[in-house]
């Protein structure tokens, strides 16, 4: 699916800072991160643990506890900037408009109630003019509606009794009870066994082309992003390094830390007698190095003799239609030509 | 489940000397129940594995949570003890063994596990933790086992310097690269790789596949290589035995496996896997339900209740692991004559 740009964003993601005030010292976890959604679109959001994926999501949704704060920044969904609501217009915000499946559907359950009522209660807290009983009705509707067999048997069942996958559809379900434009769907299946996941998979796909709502898919899993998203932004330590349209990230990744995650997955039916790794770790999100925060891993820097990189941060910037990327190999420091950057263009112009 | 004597041991395609050969093994855990705690049912964990590995050759053990691989891992170690079968280790059955000849047989056996956060002693320096094989087993005075450890640590990559680090200094990979360390001490000719990379990034776990790649050719080190994940499976085994609820339901060499999967529950499981390509557009099988509990596991084929493919004999009676191809073993009725219904079905 392309994405209309003549199109209003859904939600609009400007310059969002989240940190950390710890005893430490100010963890950036997310660190002047834009991005935009549009109605209907799947975003995959991708990044290694601590690239301040979850903590992005956690942010549009103003889930964040002590110390974690948002510093600076704007969220706009539908007209309003999310940061300015008040707690309780907020709430009408969450589940309404914006819902959110996390990771480990089982804890994110409350385990003394049966799911039915669980799933009764979100309906009506936000519609106190409907009755219980309607509400469980809608219930059982929806857990049909996400695939849960014996629909009307299973929403007196308890968490417990749930399988992981059960309990993925029954969080699902709970999202979309109240039909919101946007689902946040933070590492969906990453706790779930591959057919599991092919389900749940499946099912997103079918409801989001079924309800039209946009998708936030929070993911490590490469695979992943290219089955569902429509558009990929790329975030390492708290930055967004890439952005691009799926298909143009894959055949055509531009950051050096994005071609190193693509080419680091051994991938079914390819195999290669060794895979290309990615030298060290993820740097401290308290002590960043000064410039590009991917510079001390980047074999790229060393092979153009890129000084810069260690002293100056480059911008993210537009290089193709729709493909951004924030890297000095891109990047003229006055002129903002950088010697790679024609190569992609030209590159990216004859694909199209 | 009948016992056709031993049941025919899939053959590597190496010619390399059988290393390791697990016989119709079982595991079955007990539940008990009841203020007095009797036995009202079993786990059957592992139910009839039979496999050889030959030396230098990495078998990839795949399978989803609960099917038994891990326990299979660990039976061969004797971590947990199995209920029936036999663990033939160059020669010896270790099933048999106690005390002092255990003990001697098990240097030879290591194991890697999943979680590297929970795998190393919070309060020991990882120094320590590493020695503790050699300690064990008698090995060098205390300057010489020092010595081993740091040349340990230089062989997976690490610094002189980390030896007397505590875990918590270390990162996921860094930890993985240290129970590999610990592992290969004593110099084993065999390790169980239980999901080494699972718990670690993308960019890190190919820092360590290729490690284990590098460190198998230096020492001439056999792998079983557990894990769900089959990208990484198919980069680093020779062979391949898929599991499904306690059975071995396909074993074939890599590509053979890979290029022609013959058991449904292997066409499935490939086919759910995400292929990081947006423009590979496959069809895929997906499929009902959820994996049933090993407490109670289905009669006759125990994946028929969820199998595309399920005849009317699949619930009623068990395929054996049938030799369909050199080297390449299926359990499935599909592949096997059968009474009831003519063999309708082919390979692809």
């Amino acid at each position: 699916m392309s994405v209309n740009d003549d199109s209003q964003p859904l939600l609009d993601v400007r310059d969002l800072k989240t940190y950390f005030f710890t005893e430490d010292g100010v963890v950036k976890a997310v660190d002047g991160v834009s991005f935009r959604v549009y109605p209907g679109e799947v975003l995959g959001l991708v990044g290694e643990s601590g690239c301040g994926k979850s903590v992005t999501s956690l942010s549009i949704l103003r889930l964040l506890d002590a110390p974690g704060k948002i510093v600076g920044g704007e969220i706009w969904f539908e007209g309003r900037d999310l940061l300015r609501l008040s707690e309780h217009e907020m709430t009408q915000v969450r589940g309404n408009q914006i819902s959110m499946v996390f990771q480990q559907p089982v804890t994110s359950l409350n385990p003394v109630f049966n799911i039915g009522s669980q799933i009764a209660e979100v309906i009506m807290i936000h519609n106190p003019n409907v009755k219980k009983a309607e509400a469980w009705r809608e219930a059982v509707n929806l857990l049909r509606l996400v695939g849960v067999p014996d629909p009307e048997r299973r929403a007196y069942a308890y968490p417990h009794e749930l399988s992981g996958g059960q309990a993925q559809r029954v969080m699902i379900a709970m999202a979309l009870a109240l039909r919101p434009k946007l689902l946040i769907a933070d590492e969906p299946t990453t706790a779930l066994d591959v057919t599991i996941q092919a389900q749940i998979l499946d099912l997103l796909r079918g409801l989001r082309s079924q309800f039209n709502t946009a998708v936030v898919l929070i993911t490590h899993d490469l695979g992943v992003v290219a089955e569902m998203a429509d558009r990929v932004a790329v975030m390492y330590a708290g930055k967004i390094v890439e952005e691009a349209g799926v298909q143009e990230l894959f055949a055509n990744p531009l950051h050096p830390y994005t071609r190193g995650l693509i080419a680091s997955v051994p991938v079914l039916g390819r195999v290669r007698d060794y895979l290309e790794t990615i030298p060290g770790n993820v740097p401290n999100l308290i002590d960043l190095p000064p410039g590009c925060r991917f510079a001390p891993r980047c074999q790229a820097r060393l092979d153009y003799q890129l000084d810069i990189c260690t002293q100056e941060e480059p911008d993210l910037i537009e290089i193709a239609p729709g493909h951004k990327v924030r890297c000095w190999l891109y990047q003229d420091r006055e002129m903002h030509t950088a010697p790679l950057r024609q190569m992609a263009q030209a590159k990216s112009s004859v694909r199209d | 489940m009948a016992n056709e004597a031993v049941s025919p041991n899939p053959i590597s395609a190496k010619n390399g000397r059988v290393l390791l050969e697990v016989r119709n093994l079982v595991k079955y855990f007990p539940v008990r129940g009841g203020i007095f705690r009797h036995v009202v049912a079993w786990v059957k964990a592992v139910d009839d594995v039979s496999f050889t590995i030959h030396e230098g050759e990495t078998l990839g053990l795949v399978g989803e949570s609960g099917c038994g691989k891990t326990t299979v891992g660990q039976a061969i170690l004797r971590l947990t003890e199995p209920t029936r079968g036999q663990v033939i280790f160059d020669g010896q059955d270790l099933l048999k063994l106690k005390g002092e000849a255990l003990k001697r047989a098990r240097r030879n056996l290591q194991i890697v596990f999943q979680d590297p956060y929970g795998s190393l002693d919070p309060r020991l320096p990882i120094e320590e933790s590493i020695a503790e094989g050699l300690h064990i087993h008698g090995i060098g005075t205390p300057a010489e086992r020092f010595e081993i450890v740091l040349e340990m640590l230089r062989k997976v990559g690490m610094e002189d310097y980390h030896a007397m680090r505590y875990p918590h200094e270390f990162s996921g990979g860094q930890r993985q690269r240290i129970g590999i360390a610990r592992a290969l001490v004593l110099r084993p000719k065999f390790l169980v790789l239980d999901e080494p990379v699972s718990a670690l990034d993308v960019s890190i776990q190919a820092q360590v596949l290729n490690l284990l790649r590098d460190l198998q050719r230096e020492f001439g080190l056999t792998y079983l290589f557990i894990a769900h994940n089959l990208g990484v499976v198919e980069h680093i085994s020779d062979r391949v035995a898929v599991m499904y609820l306690g059975k071995i339901v396909e074993v074939a060499p890599r590509d053979v496996l890979f290029g022609n999967p013959m058991h449904p529950y292997t066409q499935a499981l490939m086919s759910a896997i995400p292929i990081p390509d947006p423009t590979v557009k496959r069809q895929r099988i997906i499929l009902k339900g959820d994996v049933p509990s090993p407490l109670n596991p289905p009669a006759g084929c125990r994946f028929h209740p969820r199998c595309p493919m399920a005849m009317g004999i699949c619930a009623r009676q068990e395929p054996e692991l049938r030799e369909v191809a050199p080297g390449h073993f299926v359990h499935c009725w599909l592949y096997q004559p059968h009474e009831a219904e003519p063999v309708t079905a082919q390979t692809d």
